[in-house]
């Protein structure tokens, strides 16, 4: 559409990004696979959500809730919940990509955390739609691969408890907050909300104490900005 | 609710949401409140799935064990950048060595 083609140079630099955090990135669909066979889900099972479902915050919720007793309504009302923000990543990405048609459908499967932000931080446009194609493959590529081998290694180990997993599902939790704890309000939800979620435990059947918890956010999101962290 | 149906449903309305983004009219989503609060519900869920998955037991009840110590060594893990995968690994280790000792 007429837009200036990337040089040799940019196009090389743009492309070394998508492989490098797609191989991060994928690397722990690993992780991913042993913990879903550890739940209890099937080989099959585990490949659907990671070449259907391909979010990993959300695939975690999944397999995290089923693994702890929970019901199926809970793992996708907080699988849903955490798959949100894609829904703007697919705003932003839609303006950057003008995708129609079967594009449009495998742009939206592609839209991520990781692929959106490689995207966006290109300065050219056609930079910017080489980094999100780019980098939405090579993690959907790896994410698939890895995730076979973790749940063939995980149905090999056996027992889950003995080899800590059920330690390794929270650590995965942790993993995928720690970068969203940067700014104070965040701090101040993320720490309401695990109270919440540990004073409603033992009263609610698995999986809900996190769907009330996430009530902490949607009034930190109503408060008028700039009054500083939600109360409890 | 089966197990395939749990998987489906989930992955039908992820994909829902990710397309919404490219069909719904800008205006509609493209609001203050709408980001602030699609901004802090992965904070405010993650955090949640730490703390149930690190704290409770049997009925959902505060319980201290292996696992506290597991998610604490991660997140020392994390303090000093170590890679997703090392953090989840030394998570699992810890919780599985203190429960091989006994």
């Amino acid at each position: 559409m007429g837009e200036p083609l990337l040089d040799g140079q940019r196009r090389k630099e743009v492309l070394r990004q998508c492989l490098s955090v797609g191989v991060a990135t994928g690397t722990y669909g690993i992780s991913f696979g042993a913990l879903s066979v550890a739940a209890g889900l099937n080989l099959w099972q585990t490949i659907a959500l990671s070449a259907l479902l391909f979010s990993g915050a959300s695939q975690f919720a999944v397999v995290g809730i089923i693994a702890a007793g929970g019901s199926g309504a809970a793992a996708v009302a907080t699988s849903t919940l955490l798959g949100m923000r894609n829904g703007l990543y697919g705003l932003q990405m839609s303006r950057l990509l003008g995708v129609r048609g079967l594009r449009r459908v495998a742009a939206a499967q592609l839209t991520i955390d990781e692929s959106t932000a490689v995207g966006v931080v290109q300065p050219e446009r056609s930079a910017q739609r080489l980094g999100f194609w780019g980098t939405g493959l090579a993690v959907y590529v790896m994410w698939n691969l890895m995730t076979i081998v973790g749940a063939v290694v995980g149905n090999a180990l056996g027992d889950p408890k003995r080899f800590g997993l059920d330690a390794a599902a929270p650590a995965a939790f942790c993993a995928l907050l720690w970068p969203r704890l940067k700014r104070g309000d965040a701090r101040a939800v993320a720490a309401v909300s695990a109270v919440i979620a540990l004073v409603v435990a033992p009263h609610a059947p698995a999986g809900i104490p996190v769907l009330v918890a996430a009530l902490a956010a949607i009034v930190a999101g109503l408060l008028p900005q700039r009054t500083g962290p939600a109360p409890a | 609710m089966t197990l395939w149906t749990t998987v489906l449903l989930a992955s039908g309305l992820a994909f829902a949401l990710k397309l919404l983004g490219y069909v719904v009219p800008h205006h509609v989503l493209d609001r203050p409140v709408v980001s602030r609060v699609t901004a802090m519900l992965p904070v405010a869920l993650l955090s949640a799935l730490v703390a149930v998955q690190t704290f409770t037991g049997q009925g959902g009840v505060f319980t201290l064990d292996a696992r506290a110590a597991g998610v604490g060594v991660a997140v020392v893990a994390l303090r000093f950048r170590a890679p997703f995968l090392l953090v989840v690994v030394l998570a699992a280790a810890t919780a599985g060595i203190l429960r091989a000792l006994g």
